[in-house]
């Protein structure tokens, strides 16, 4: 039976969500490997901690050239395995870091590269959202060894419990993938919330807040959600640029979307179009974005939202 | 120091996008620099500036670098505008549609051939929004990858470059040598407008055009095909209330009835 390599996905020495949307999208095309690279001598507890999701094998590599040179270093040791092992496929998580790893991978190992898929089917196709998901795309790597993103939150992953076999090889970072050094390191400030492209409900605001995201959080916390903004609300300065939602910036499509005081240009649609069900607050009653909404309120979001918050706590009480 | 910058002229991101088998239709829709490239010309432009400058008589040179076909000469026109010295665009019928390891492919070859001692690029273009460009330029040229700088710090005696790395991951602080890869992201500095002085200068600036032989690499049968490309039916729009002091009850009982609280 075929094989497929999926690089596990962690933040941390914690195994993310997507590590069993990855494995769950591989399992339809072979029998899944994990590729965990650990730093040096903690392989075991990186391992032990993957047990969710259709993986048979796990294969660690353990070196802390992969906390010191990031990107080019796993690359390296990625592209390594994939020549030992002769994959049908290699599917890593669409972040940034993933997505630079595939880049580095797909060169050393003359591979074609798909990013940001929403879907592979068993005979390795990939589905791809473009242009703002507007269009849906279909495509198949024609050249070595399928590098395919998967995007975070795209498949409903299989979480059954496994017990996967565990190999630990040892493989070494060469010098010309340590060029670059990280030198400290700090983790994403999240406030308890869930991350952005992660979350199942996303909470946004935009020029309607003025600035003031108090309502905004708090309806967000009600539903344990992510917070995001739009790009007139992060270029004011009124939320950090690494929670803009749209072209220039994240890409999300959660359950549940609720837009708060944004009217909704193609900029904003393209990083968000593709939720699942999309609620709009705004006091325009033209604004754009009530096109696409599955639910609309024309009204103040100073108003709506504490309602809606103290309606959202007495519900799960 | 020689600075590269990579640039791309994308259809507007305003503009409503359409495939033609399975190729964007680049015709149909006006084209302009890619947005987010004008972060990396500018931090280009600040990084000789602070080390004495890219005039006549300055230490440093930056070179625009560009694949794309003619038209491309606007967007190239522009980062010139802005203050960079000289251009090379890589124009040829067989790069038509070309993709992300056949781009990098060229403009590496292209770079090492200027033997640069740093490259800046933007995170991604506003059209295909892949952000690998970077990272395979450095895995092709064996460079430093620094990618996603929020801050860039150039000591060019010491021949070494410190950054911020800002991704979903956190914050990294990042150092490397010459050759170096550097991506920046949007807001690491409020780009300048070209001034009228430097609209005219540009247009005695030298573009140097080539073409795929010149640069000396095959453009190979793609490495990923598109088998199909549809336009997805219109979301179409749902129940909408007027807030009567009821809004926030009538959303929660509609979340509710959807199971989504």
């Amino acid at each position: 039976m075929s094989n497929v390599l999926i690089l596990a996905d962690f933040v941390g020495a914690k195994v993310t969500k997507t590590n069993a949307e990855l494995a769950t999208v591989g399992a339809r095309i072979g029998e899944v490997i994990a590729v965990v690279l650990s730093p040096a001598g903690q392989g075991a507890t990186y391992a032990a901690a993957i047990n969710r999701g259709p993986i048979a094998k796990i294969i660690v590599i353990e070196s802390d050239s992969f906390v010191h040179n990031g990107v080019a270093a796993v690359a390296d040791v990625l592209a390594q395995v994939i020549t030992s092992q002769s994959p049908s496929a290699v599917l890593i998580a669409s972040h940034a870091f993933g997505k630079e790893v595939a880049a580095r991978t797909a060169v050393k190992s003359g591979s074609g590269i798909i990013t940001d898929a929403v879907d592979v089917s068993s005979e390795i196709t990939a589905t791809q959202l473009v242009f703002g998901g507007s269009t849906t795309v279909h495509s198949k790597v024609s050249h070595g060894t399928p590098i395919i993103t998967v995007r975070p939150n795209s498949v409903d992953a299989d979480t059954t419990q496994s017990t996967p076999s565990v190999e630990t090889v040892s493989l070494s970072v060469s010098d010309g993938s340590k060029k670059a050094t990280i030198t400290s390191s700090e983790p994403p400030v999240q406030g308890g919330r869930p991350e952005l492209t992660e979350a199942n409900i996303v909470v946004s605001g935009g020029r309607g807040t003025n600035g003031d995201f108090s309502a905004v959080e708090n309806f967000a916390d009600s539903l344990g959600a992510a917070v995001g903004a739009s790009r007139a609300a992060t270029d004011a300065g009124w939320y950090p640029h690494s929670y803009q939602v749209g072209q220039t910036g994240k890409t999300v499509s959660p359950q549940l979307y609720v837009a708060t005081g944004i009217s909704g240009a193609i900029q904003h649609r393209a990083g968000m179009q593709t939720s699942k069900t999309i609620v709009v607050i705004n006091k325009d009653p033209e604004a754009p974005l009530f096109e696409i909404a599955d639910f609309g309120v024309v009204g103040d979001l100073f108003a709506v939202l504490p309602k809606a918050t103290e309606g959202v706590k007495a519900h799960k009480s | 120091m020689k600075i590269a910058v990579c640039i791309k002229q994308v259809p507007d991101s305003w503009a409503e996008k359409k495939m033609i088998n399975g190729v964007l239709d680049r015709e149909s829709v006006d084209a302009v620099l890619n947005d987010l490239d004008e972060y990396a010309i500018e931090e280009a432009l600040r990084i000789a500036e602070a080390h004495g400058g890219n005039e006549e008589d300055g230490t440093n040179t930056i070179t625009v670098i560009s694949m794309g076909p003619e038209r491309a000469t606007e967007a190239v026109r522009k980062a010139l505008s802005m203050g960079a010295n000289d251009a090379i665009l890589i124009t040829d019928p067989k790069l038509a549609g070309a993709d992300a390891l056949t781009t990098s492919a060229v403009l590496a070859a292209v770079i090492e051939k200027g033997g640069f001692d740093l490259v800046v690029c933007g995170t991604e273009s506003t059209d295909a929004r892949m952000s690998v460009v970077p990272a395979m330029l450095a895995e092709r040229l064996n460079a430093a990858q620094l990618t996603f700088a929020s801050k860039v710090e150039v000591d060019p005696a010491a021949g070494t470059v410190s950054i911020t790395r800002v991704t979903e991951a956190g914050v990294d602080q990042m150092h490397g040598k010459f050759p170096c890869v550097i991506s920046v992201v949007e807001k690491i500095n409020e780009p300048r407008y070209p001034s009228f002085k430097g609209i005219m200068a540009a247009k005695k600036k030298s573009i140097d055009s080539r073409d795929l032989a010149s640069v000396g690499v095959s453009a190979e049968s793609a490495w990923s095909l598109v088998a199909d490309a549809t336009p997805r039916p219109p979301r179409a729009a749902g129940i909408k209330v007027n807030d009567d002091g009821t809004g926030g009850e009538q959303l929660v009982a509609y979340l509710s009835e959807k199971k989504l609280i």
